[in-house]
């Protein structure tokens, strides 16, 4: 492989791991804030491609728009999951709250089938202009760019959210000692809702890319993604929002040059890092006995 | 000030409170002492909502507390600091105390209030962007404490704060609250360390399984036998 393949290569799967950090983001704060594996979050994906599909066809908004409708609503749609499905479940066994993560989960792919149907739609195409950039001799597109840059974005602002608003010092709070946080006047529910809220908004994010990008969607399409997403938290260690960030990344990476190299591997290969790492690190990448959680 | 009358408190089927009636008046430093397991954390947290009240009334200024959700209490003056004292261990001091802050809507004398907890505790200072999870004990205390503090509490409800600490480090403590006290501050004390407890305050009351068996003024229970014998050491 030359260099000038290896940057492509290297663009594509950072674009990639973008993505797949901007799923992971929600697994790892809703872990953090309260200790459940959000099952349906990949579905969460799912329903912003499709907000988005319809926003765009039917509305003809831009892409940015059509972004932040398809964040909107995401964002109600993890709101309302957690108040109506967990939210009555917090003082019981974790295993009943998986059960039910796993429950809204297949309600959302079966009623998305049994509403939209499951033949896979196509993504308006038009709704980002696609041409090809040149960075010296390295040859790209517009789409892993901004995909790439939007995905960053989004983060960056997660992390402003999270270190210097109010909300996100809740979040913090909230996520250490939820009794603690009470006796400093924040109101634990809205704290959670606001998680979900924001891990949502990510997701749907990540679904509108992706949609994009492979210009066609499905009720089944987040399974896939999620669980590389679901990996990738786990990866870089579970409840740390660097480490879904960069575990992430490193998974798109990866997976991108693995595939070129021998696309049979393609989909097993996140699994296979995500096995070396756990024997050798438990905790994840970045985890460490007392760590930061959202 | 604050009224606790008939206070019944159940986790399941056990009866952690039965009929407990405690009075604390403003500028008051008011203890209750007992042996573990006795009730005391669970008045503490029915005071602050943080456990659902089964019988009986939690009055402060004349208003009832027992269905005003646990996050809304600190905004009426209300400050616990909890027993092992339940610092955000993985952020930093100066974000506990910013978190102390969270339910005071004037923001403006941030730093004066900043520099009083400081006055009171200045081991703080020095450490103010370590991680509060690698203080010592002793500073855990006091960050608890500073935290309780920054947001103005009419009332300071403390929980076991000798708790695992030196004999030095504890007097030190017992001197801050009554400092804190002489500034204004009521407060309300559990202790498990009696003779410290009952030699700062003004009143005291001692329960046993969930019940208010003892009550006075503290020099007088100091000197009284039963409360000698049981706590005492002798
Ligand atoms: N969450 C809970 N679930 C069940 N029982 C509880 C719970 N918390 C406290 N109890 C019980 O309630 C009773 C009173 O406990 P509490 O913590 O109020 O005692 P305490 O006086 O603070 O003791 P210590 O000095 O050991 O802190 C004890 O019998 C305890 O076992
Ligand atoms: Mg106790």
């Amino acid at each position: 492989m030359s260099l000038v393949e290896f940057l492509q290569q290297l663009i594509n799967g950072l674009s990639l791991g973008s993505v797949y950090a901007l799923i992971a983001l929600g697994y790892t704060m809703v872990y953090g804030i309260i200790g459940l594996i959000n099952f349906a979050h990949c579905d969460v994906y799912m329903v912003g491609a499709y907000i988005g599909y319809f926003v765009a066809t039917d509305l003809h908004l831009p892409f940015v728009p059509t972004l932040l409708v398809a964040m909107l609503g995401t964002a109600i749609a993890g709101v309302l999951i957690e108040r109506i499905a967990y939210k009555p479940l917090r003082r019981s066994t974790n295993i009943s709250l998986l059960i039910t993560a796993i429950g809204v989960s297949l309600l959302l792919e079966n009623g998305f089938n049994w509403l939209f149907g499951g033949n896979p739609r196509t993504y308006p195409h038009d709704i980002l202009q696609q041409s090809n950039v040149e960075l010296g001799p390295v040859h790209s597109d517009t789409l892993h760019l901004i995909i790439l840059g939007t995905s960053l974005l989004l983060m960056i602002l997660l992390q402003v959210v999270i270190y210097r608003t109010k909300i996100g010092k809740a979040m913090r709070a909230t996520s250490t000692d939820k009794d603690a946080a009470e006796l400093m006047g924040i109101n634990v529910d809205t704290t959670i809702s606001a998680t979900f809220a924001i891990g949502s908004a990510l997701a749907g994010a990540a679904g509108v890319l992706v949609a994009i990008l492979y210009s066609s969607i499905d009720p089944y399409m987040g399974i896939q993604p999620g669980i590389k997403a679901f990996t990738a938290a786990v990866f870089g260690g579970i409840g740390l929002i660097p480490g879904a960030f960069v575990g992430g990344i490193i998974l798109g990476v990866i997976e991108t040059f693995v595939t070129a190299w021998y696309s049979q591997l393609s989909g097993a290969i996140g699994f296979i890092v995500l096995i070396i790492i756990l024997i050798i690190k438990p905790s994840g990448l970045l985890g460490k006995k007392v760590s930061e959680k959202v | 000030m604050l009224k606790i009358t008939n206070l019944n408190v159940y986790y399941g089927g056990i009866h952690a409170l039965t009929d407990v009636n405690i009075e604390v008046n403003e500028g008051e430093i008011v203890t209750l002492i007992g042996a573990n397991g006795a009730g005391k954390t669970s008045t503490l947290r029915a005071i602050s909502g943080l456990v659902p009240i089964a019988g009986g009334t939690i009055e402060f200024e004349g208003k009832e507390l027992n269905k005003v959700p646990a996050h809304k209490i600190p905004y009426l003056g209300i400050s616990h600091v909890p027993e092992g004292r339940r610092i955000f261990a993985n952020m930093s001091v100066a974000e506990n105390l910013q978190l102390g802050a969270y339910c005071r809507k004037d923001k403006s004398n941030f730093e004066q209030d900043y520099n009083q907890v400081f006055e009171k505790f200045p081991r703080l200072k020095e450490r103010m962007r370590q991680r509060a999870g690698t203080l010592s004990g002793g500073e855990q205390q006091m960050l608890a404490m500073g935290r309780a503090l920054m947001a103005r509490p009419k009332i300071l409800l403390m929980d076991e704060p000798s708790m695992g600490l030196a004999p030095i480090i504890v007097e030190e403590i017992f001197s801050i609250i009554q400092d804190i006290n002489k500034s204004g501050t009521t407060i309300l004390l559990v202790e498990q360390n009696a003779n410290m407890a009952l030699s700062i305050a003004n009143r005291a009351y001692v329960i046993e399984t969930g019940r208010i068996t003892l009550e006075g003024k503290a020099s007088d229970l100091l000197k009284d036998e039963s409360v000698k014998k049981a706590y005492l050491g002798g």
